[in-house]
C-alpha cells in the first residue's frame, strides 16, 4: 500500500518545507544574534560581555543555576520514586501537581512567591520580624527558579521508572544489599542517563528563566539581576550590541546544553546497540 | 540452624482478614535438606519470606543463625540475608544490567565474601564458562536458574531458601538443575530449604513437611 510520503515529489517538497521552515525560525534567528553581537567588532563584544553589571549578572545566573540543579536533583529523584515504587492514596492527585508549575504562567509563579514571601506577604510579614526579606533578593530567586524547574527531573524519571517496574530493586533486597545500596547499585546505574537529561533540561531552564525571576528580584542592576533580565534592561537602553551580545552568551549557554543532550542521547544509543 | 516457633501471619484483605500460617513450628538443622510442599494459596511461600526476613510474622519466633528474625530491624536483617542466606526463586531475580559475572558476584560483594577462586569454581560448576560477559536476557532459561543458585551459593551461605527452583523450566532442564542445587549444596554443606508443588523435586530431600490452608498437616521422610 502507498502512503502519502512515497512519492518522490511529495517526500522532497515535504523535507524542503521543513527545512526551509526550520532555517527560517530556527537558525536564522540564531545566526541573527551572534550577527548582532559581533556587528561592531569583537572588541566592543568584550567589552560588553566584561562590563561589571554583565560579569555579575552572569555569576548570578551561574549560581542560581548550581543551586537549583541539586535540588531539582533530589526532589525529582525522591518523588519520582514515591510515585513508581510505592501505591498509597492520593498518588493520581500528587502525579498531577508535579505538573503545575508547567500549567502555571512563571509570571503568576513569581506573583504567588511575591504574595507569600514579599514583605507585606502571609509567609514575609513574620519572616520580616527576624529581619529576613527573601523577595527582591538571590534567594527569591533561587525559590522561584526551583519551583518552574522542579518538575523536569521527575518528569523524566517517572516514564522510565514506571516502565522499568521493581524486579531489580526487589532482587537486590533478597540479596541483602540495604535501601541505600539498594539505590546506588541498582536504581541508579539505571536511571543516570534519564537523570542526565533532566538535569541538562533543569540547567537550560534555570539559566533561561525570564518571568517569575522578573517578578520577584527587582532586577537591580549589579545585585539582582540575571542574564535575561539585563539583556531586556540593556535593550530598553537602546544599547542593542550589548543586549544581543548576552543573548549571544544565553544562546551559547543553550547550544552547549543542546550538545550535551545530543551526546547523551547518542551514548545512550549506542550502549543499547551494543547490549 | 533455623527454627521456626508458634508462627502465625494474617494478611488483610479488601475481602477481610486471611490467615496464612497458623502456628507453624518446624526445625531445620545445618546441613539438612527440607521440601515444603502444597497447594498454592497453602502459605508456602509466606513462610519461606519470613524465614528470610522479608516480612515479619504477627506472632511467634523465627530463629536462624541464633537470631530471632522476627524481632531484628529491617538493616540487620538484611545483614542477616546477604551473610547467612542465599535465596533462588522461580523467576530467576537476576538483575539485567549486570553481566552474567558480576550478578554471580553480587550478593559475595554486598557481603564482603567476595573469593575469585571460588567464583571460578562455581562458573566452571555452574557451566557458564565463556558466557561470563553476557546479560542474563542472553542465556537461557536453565542458565539464569543455574546463575541464580550461583550467585545464591557465593558468599557461602548457612541457609538456602529456594521457591520453586524449577518451576519455570522444562522437564529435562529442570532434572539438571536440581542435580546441580543439591549437589552444590552438598559440596557447601549448606541447609537448604525448597518450597515446591513438584514430589519429584522433593523426592531426594531429607525431610519433607506439607502446609494445608496455613497448618502442617503431616510430615513424611
Amino acid at each position: 500500500m502507498r502512503r502519502i510520503g512515497d512519492a518522490p515529489v511529495v517526500r522532497r517538497l515535504l523535507i524542503g518545507a521543513a527545512l526551509v521552515l526550520s532555517a527560517l525560525f530556527l537558525l536564522l534567528p540564531l545566526v541573527a544574534i551572534f550577527a548582532q553581537a559581533f556587528s561592531e567588532g569583537v572588541m566592543v563584544f568584550w567589552a560588553n560581555v566584561s562590563n561589571t553589571f554583565t560579569l555579575h549578572a552572569i555569576g548570578l545566573t551561574l549560581m542560581i543555576a548550581l543551586l537549583t540543579i541539586p535540588v531539582c536533583l533530589v526532589f525529582g529523584v525522591a518523588l519520582a520514586w514515591l510515585v513508581t515504587r510505592f501505591s498509597f492514596p492520593g498518588r493520581r492527585i500528587l502525579q498531577t501537581l508535579i505538573d503545575i508549575p508547567f500549567a502555571v504562567s512563571p509570571v503568576v509563579a513569581g506573583l504567588i512567591y511575591l504574595l507569600l514571601y514579599g514583605r507585606n506577604g502571609w509567609i514575609g510579614t513574620w519572616l520580616d520580624g527576624y529581619d529576613i526579606q527573601l523577595m527582591f533578593s538571590w534567594p527569591g530567586i533561587l525559590m522561584v527558579t526551583i519551583f518552574v524547574t522542579c518538575p523536569f527531573v521527575a518528569r523524566e524519571l517517572i516514564p522510565l521508572m514506571q516502565a522499568q517496574g521493581s524486579r531489580e530493586e526487589e532482587a537486590a533486597v533478597t540479596l541483602g544489599a540495604s535501601g541505600w545500596t539498594t539505590f546506588r547499585r541498582v536504581t541508579l546505574p539505571n536511571i543516570r542517563w534519564a537523570l542526565l537529561y533532566g538535569v541538562i533540561l533543569t540547567n537550560a531552564r534555570a539559566v533561561g528563566e525570564f518571568g517569575a525571576v522578573s517578578v520577584v528580584s527587582g532586577a537591580i542592576r549589579g545585585k539582582t539581576n540575571t542574564l535575561p533580565l539585563h539583556l531586556e534592561q540593556l535593550y530598553q537602553d537602546y544599547n542593542a550590541v550589548g543586549a544581543f551580545a548576552c543573548a549571544a552568551l544565553l544562546a551559547f549557554i543553550a547550544l552547549l546544553t543542546l550538545s550535551a543532550k545530543a551526546g547523551l542521547e547518542w551514548r545512550a544509543a549506542r550502549r543499547e546497540a551494543f547490549a | 540452624m533455623l527454627e521456626l516457633h508458634q508462627v502465625h501471619k494474617t494478611y488483610t484483605t479488601p475481602q477481610g482478614a486471611l490467615k496464612v500460617l497458623d502456628d507453624v513450628s518446624l526445625r531445620l538443622a545445618p546441613g539438612q535438606s527440607l521440601a515444603l510442599m502444597g497447594e498454592s494459596g497453602s502459605g508456602k511461600s509466606t513462610l519461606l519470606h519470613l524465614a528470610a526476613g522479608l516480612d515479619l510474622p504477627d506472632q511467634g519466633s523465627i530463629n536462624l543463625s541464633g537470631q530471632n528474625v522476627a524481632t531484628l530491624a529491617e538493616p540487620a536483617r538484611a545483614k542477616l540475608r546477604r551473610e547467612q542466606l542465599g535465596l533462588v526463586f522461580q523467576q530467576f531475580h537476576l538483575v539485567p544490567s549486570l553481566r552474567v559475572i558480576d550478578n554471580l558476584r553480587l550478593q559475595a560483594r554486598l557481603a564482603s565474601r567476595d573469593d575469585t577462586e571460588w567464583t571460578a569454581y562455581l562458573i566452571a560448576r555452574l557451566g557458564l564458562e565463556g558466557l561470563e560477559k553476557r546479560y542474563p536476557e542472553q542465556l537461557s532459561g536453565g542458565q539464569q536458574q543455574r546463575l541464580a543458585i550461583g550467585r545464591a551459593l557465593a558468599p557461602r551461605p548457612s541457609l538456602l531458601l529456594a521457591d520453586e527452583p524449577t518451576g519455570n523450566l522444562d522437564e529435562t532442564t529442570a532434572g539438571e538443575v536440581l542435580e546441580l542445587l543439591l549437589s552444590l549444596v552438598h559440596e557447601t554443606q549448606c541447609a537448604l530449604l525448597v518450597v515446591t508443588h513438584s514430589p519429584k523435586v522433593a523426592a531426594p530431600l531429607d525431610r519433607c513437611l506439607r502446609l494445608r490452608h496455613g497448618k502442617l498437616i503431616n510430615t513424611a521422610i
